[in-house]
């Protein structure tokens, strides 16, 4: 079993070291000659306008529990995809039918979120 | 084995293979320009080294050389957090990606993955989904407005596509039996590649490779001419070139996970029937495997630099009314088949 996830947390390991050793780098060769103008925000060389505290659209909150809704149901279909050539062998035509249910609840709930407009983008 | 040989083992492959990978990474850079500049009629870069070859090394040491600029309104350790964990996630998923099949060393029966353990598929996709926090985090922690909105709308639109991906996947799992990408590749055998079995699934995969990768036609994260760079536009020197290399390791991991999801892999079809030595098959199999990555990578530029970009309205329609849909459909499809053919 350990022998399995070793190889893992050592790519894990070297993946991390890298993405540090590229970020400590930037400061390590470039020059630092901080000053006001350079350290305010991007707006053309003009004093930035507005400020990041506004309000964002309530859609993007929609798309995220949506997202929550839908990708749990995937964790759900995978051991059934797994484990369905075997599992049809022996109980036949009902291993389809049951997850066939289960996908047309899904998309019931997909088709009730799509009529109330929660896809829509204008 | 004992552990210490496991890790020397892990370490020679993780060498071998982020060598590779970096070179890649700085010729599709120059790829891309050389390529952006045939398709738009000019010439791109040709002036350091021979035909410009030299052009990724030089780009490179330039950011290296620059001043590392921090907003004085920004979150600074999330804005230092940002790069680290993009440049994590991109140089951690190929660990489960098989380039060949196993092949015998001094003694030693190698396989070439890095490491095969039988959730794979599932650490790809935990993996991915740790990338759009870098993203977001990068967007937020700036105080910038544009890399505020571009942040905010690459989360959306990733989160939106993992979701017809995963349903994707789904499909390929069932002719597979497993998570294992080992397992995957070798249930592709012959002419029985996915892409061929479940054309629906291969489409809606590559489509939501490309909205995950926020390559064009779907990089509204990025927008230059509303957004400046989008979540990057507060990043210099090195910062931003960790965004910059891990944006182009995310493609080359994207095109290797197609291909072994999809594309057989490093089998290539009736190649047993040659009868060549067996280091031969494999070496023409890996050879193979590249091949098909190089050829998707190409499929990445191509589709850059010919199509136009898609507005945001457009981008969610299509994800949410189309692709997920379409892989729902292409689950049934496969099931269907199994159960008709017993394939």
């Amino acid at each position: 079993m350990i022998e399995q996830y070793l190889p893992v947390f050592v790519v894990l390991g070297f993946a991390a070291l890298f993405g540090i050793a590229v970020v400590i780098s930037s400061t390590l060769f470039g020059p630092q000659r901080p000053d006001p103008e350079k350290s305010s925000t991007y707006e053309s060389g003009m004093t930035p306008v507005g400020s990041t505290k506004e309000r964002v659209s309530v859609k993007y909150y929609l798309i995220a529990m949506f997202f929550i809704i839908f990708d749990i149901e995937v964790i759900f279909v995978y051991p059934w995809a797994v484990q369905f050539k075997k599992l049809f062998g022996e109980f036949g035509i009902s291993v389809f039918i049951s997850m066939f249910i289960f996908l047309v609840v899904l998309e019931l709930g997909y088709l009730y979120a799509y009529k109330k407009g929660g896809f829509r983008w204008d | 084995m004992n552990y210490l040989e496991i890790i020397v083992i892990t370490l020679v492959k993780i060498l071998i293979i982020f060598t590779i990978m970096m070179l890649t990474v700085s010729y599709l850079v120059y790829f891309e320009r050389r390529i952006s500049a045939w398709v738009q009629n000019r010439l791109g870069p040709n002036r350091v080294g021979w035909e410009g070859v030299l052009q990724p090394f030089a780009d490179v040491f330039k950011l290296l050389l620059k001043e590392d600029i921090v907003p004085l309104v920004a979150n600074k350790p999330l804005h230092t957090l940002a790069p680290i964990l993009a440049l994590f996630v991109a140089f951690s998923t190929y660990a489960v990606i098989p380039f060949g099949p196993d092949i015998t060393v001094f003694g030693y029966k190698v396989s070439l993955v890095v490491a095969d353990i039988n959730m794979g598929i599932l650490y790809v996709l935990a993996l991915t989904s740790l990338g759009v926090y870098a993203i977001t985090f990068a967007g937020w922690s700036s105080g910038s407005k544009y890399s505020l909105f571009g942040g905010v709308r690459a989360s959306a639109q990733m989160i939106s596509y993992e979701v017809s991906m995963g349903f994707s996947v789904a499909g390929v799992l069932l002719f597979a039996e497993s998570l294992r990408p080992v397992a995957i590749v070798e249930a592709q055998s012959g002419w029985m590649w996915n892409a061929v079995l479940q054309p629906i699934g291969f489409i809606t995969f590559l489509v939501s490779a490309f909205a995950e990768t926020n390559r064009l036609p779907f990089d509204l994260p990025e927008a230059e001419p509303e957004l400046v760079g989008g979540f990057h536009t507060e990043y210099s020197s090195m910062k931003f070139a960790g965004f910059f290399l891990a944006e182009y390791a995310n493609m080359i991991i994207a095109s290797a996970l197609i291909v072994t999801l999809y594309l057989g892999g490093w089998q290539i079809p009736y190649i047993e029937l040659l009868g060549l030595p067996s280091w031969l098959t494999a070496a023409i199999q890996v050879a193979g495997f590249f091949f098909k990555v190089g050829f998707l990578l190409f499929f990445f530029l191509w589709v850059r630099w010919t199509i136009p970009r898609f507005r945001y309205d457009q981008l969610m329609s299509l994800g949410w009314k189309v692709m997920f849909p379409l892989s729902l459909i292409n689950l049934v499809w496969v099931a269907v088949l199994i159960m008709i053919f017993k394939l």
